[in-house]
């Protein structure tokens, strides 16, 4: 039956070729077709004094153009549209890495320059002009945001329990919304908080590293309950089932099925908190000032953070303001490394600690 | 070990709805009682508070009398756990703890109540469950795999091993066999047959040759329509309810002519 039908429709249509064939523009085509209108770019630019950034502009703009002329002349409507999207989104990356790329190449820039043993050793103590080190601002950071992960995690991680396994009705939802809130808090709020709150309990011109840490912690908090909130409802309902009909408490499931389960979650979620809150400059800057000296007790004085001490080095320079500003770059190169690292542990634990298939 | 279980006027909610209402019966020690019906007639909502397990939705809740042993498992002073310690369960999907090993998940139950356990005690009880749950000869070679690398119908008998490794009185199985392919569920229902000598057995199931296969009792569960609450229509022998049942509904679902 089937080969009388495609003998007729042979029959009917003997010109055409049973599969149809596009035509398409040449595989390097699209490509030289955009340089070319690049170039074009390049002689409009240089009719009103040359520029880079108007080459840039007036190139893309023309080869987008050239590149759906052509399409649309030789392959058709569809896939000229195709090929002018494809621009546009490739375009919009471009834009969107612009300042990405930018950022980092001038922060490696003017901060490799000081980025030495010495700046990992010396502190600010008695520097005033070249020389010094951030030792102490590095300590400082270390110090604080680790306390502020010691206060925040088990509140946080305990708030989300609460959220997932226990809470219910009127008095979830007023929190989940007032996390929420938080979350959207001016650091600078959390800042003033913690000084006021400090300044209610020891009096006027109190500075202590632990006021940093309450107001790190009061930006953190939310990050963490969030993330956590939702790797703990990712664990399957199964789990926990399973637990109670063997006849296990509540609180063992929760601490024995449902966080080692979700442990690779809450682990990434809680490191991508800290880098969250690691380079928060404007709290520290009000509740924990800034020492040249070291100080690792952060329930004693001022102590000496990273942002604070790149703000500092660049506002106030000594009397060599080069090597102030060299040191402010270096701390921000430093900072950035930093949350790159904390990244990078947060993707190693979610690989090491995800629950193994074993196939 | 298997005991008789008393079940007298259960009503059982959600929140305020009323799914399953006044089932009375009594099931017996050592033999496998069916529950079969509809889907949404109650059936699994009233095998999970025979072991208390409905409470753990919110707002779901009970009334009546459910008595083993002399004693009605929703009497004030009765813990739920204690409950779920005797009367254990096996849910449709397995469900194995993706966090620990095949020897590990056997020993759940003791695990994680924190039972202390000497090591040469653990391997045995391992050994003796699996082997209970005919699982013993193909992971005997990898019981420090995890549970999750094993195959549907082999995740199936590791939870019915880490079930009956709590020694309870009662196997709850809710529809044990539903995700697994022929042979897996021929396995699981010779299984059924050797465990009845030593618990007693509630399975619900979709499938009513496996009902009359494998059960001495059985009760059939139907709704008079959508937002009516389930009733259990009948109950009776297997084989009177498969060859002469009493109610014409049951009998109109076991021949297919149902709705």
């Amino acid at each position: 039956m089937s080969t009388a039908t495609q003998s007729t429709l042979q029959a009917s249509s003997p010109d055409q070729d049973p599969v149809r064939v596009e035509q398409r523009l040449p595989r390097f085509a699209p490509l030289g077709l955009f340089l070319a209108g690049i170039a074009l770019g390049a002689g409009l630019s240089a009719l009103t004094g040359f520029s880079v950034t108007s080459t840039i502009i007036y190139g893309v703009i023309l080869g987008t153009l050239a590149v759906y002329v052509a399409s649309r002349a030789v392959e058709g409507r569809r896939k000229a549209t195709d090929r002018l999207v494809t621009s546009l989104v490739t375009t919009a990356f471009g834009i969107a890495m612009i300042p990405l790329v930018s950022l980092v190449y001038t922060v490696l820039d003017r901060g490799l320059a000081r980025l030495d043993a010495d700046f990992f050793q010396a502190s600010m103590f008695r520097v005033v002009g070249e020389g010094g080190g951030a030792y102490h601002a590095i300590l400082g950071t270390l110090i604080i945001t680790a306390l502020a992960t010691a206060i925040s995690v088990p509140i946080g991680l305990m708030t989300a329990i609460y959220l997932v396994e226990y809470g219910t009705g009127r008095l979830k939802k007023s929190i989940t919304f007032f996390v929420d809130v938080m979350t959207g808090i001016p650091s600078i709020v959390a800042g003033l908080f913690s000084f006021a709150l400090f300044t209610l309990l020891f009096g006027n011109q109190v500075r202590l590293g632990v006021m940093g840490a309450v107001a790190l912690s009061v930006l953190m908090i939310p990050v963490v309950v969030r993330s956590c909130e939702e790797v703990l409802k990712l664990v399957p309902n199964e789990l926990r089932e399973a637990a109670y009909a063997l006849g296990v408490p509540k609180w063992r499931t929760v601490v024995k099925v449902v966080l080692p389960t979700a442990i690779a979650g809450l682990g990434t979620g809680i490191t991508l908190s800290i880098a969250r809150v690691i380079g928060e400059t404007a709290p520290l800057l009000i509740t924990v000032g800034l020492i040249t000296g070291t100080n690792f007790n952060p329930f004693d004085g001022r102590m000496a953070t990273l942002p604070v001490f790149a703000y500092y080095q660049l506002t106030q320079p000594g009397t060599a303001t080069q090597a102030f500003l060299d040191r402010a770059w270096t701390a921000a190169l430093l900072l950035i490394i930093l949350v790159m690292a904390l990244n990078i542990v947060a993707r190693l634990i979610s690989r090491f600690f995800a629950p193994k298939t074993g196939r | 070990m298997a005991k008789r279980i008393e079940v007298s006027d259960l009503n059982i909610y959600y929140g305020n709805f009323l799914a399953v209402e006044g089932v009375n019966v009594s099931i017996e020690p050592r033999s496998i009682t069916a529950l079969i019906g509809p889907s949404g007639c109650g059936k699994s909502t009233f095998l999970r508070s025979i072991n208390r397990m409905h409470e753990v939705l919110p707002g779901a809740r009970v009334e009546g009398k459910v008595v083993m042993d002399g004693q009605d498992l929703y009497g004030a002073d009765v813990d739920p756990v204690n409950v779920r310690r005797q009367i254990g369960m096996v849910f449709q999907r397995p469900n194995p703890f993706p966090t620990m090993s095949i020897a590990d998940n056997v020993i759940a139950g003791n695990r994680l109540n924190n039972k202390g356990m000497k090591k040469s005690d653990a391997a045995d009880l391992v050994e003796k469950s699996l082997r209970g749950a005919n699982l013993w000869n193909e992971v005997k070679d990898r019981l420090d795999r995890p549970g999750s690398s094993l195959s549907g119908g082999q995740q199936q008998r590791l939870c019915i091993a880490r079930a009956i490794a709590v020694e309870p009185d009662v196997l709850l199985m809710d529809e044990p066999c539903s995700a697994l392919d022929p042979i897996s569920t021929l396995a699981i229902e010779d299984l059924m047959a050797e465990l009845k000598e030593r618990f007693t057995i509630v399975i619900v199931t979709h499938n009513m040759q496996q009902a009359a296969r494998v059960s001495e009792q059985t009760g059939f569960f139907n709704l008079n329509g959508v937002g009516q609450p389930g009733r259990l229509i009948e109950f009776n022998p297997t084989e009177k309810i498969f060859s002469n049942p009493d109610q014409k509904a049951t009998e109109d679902y076991i021949s297919g002519r149902f709705g």
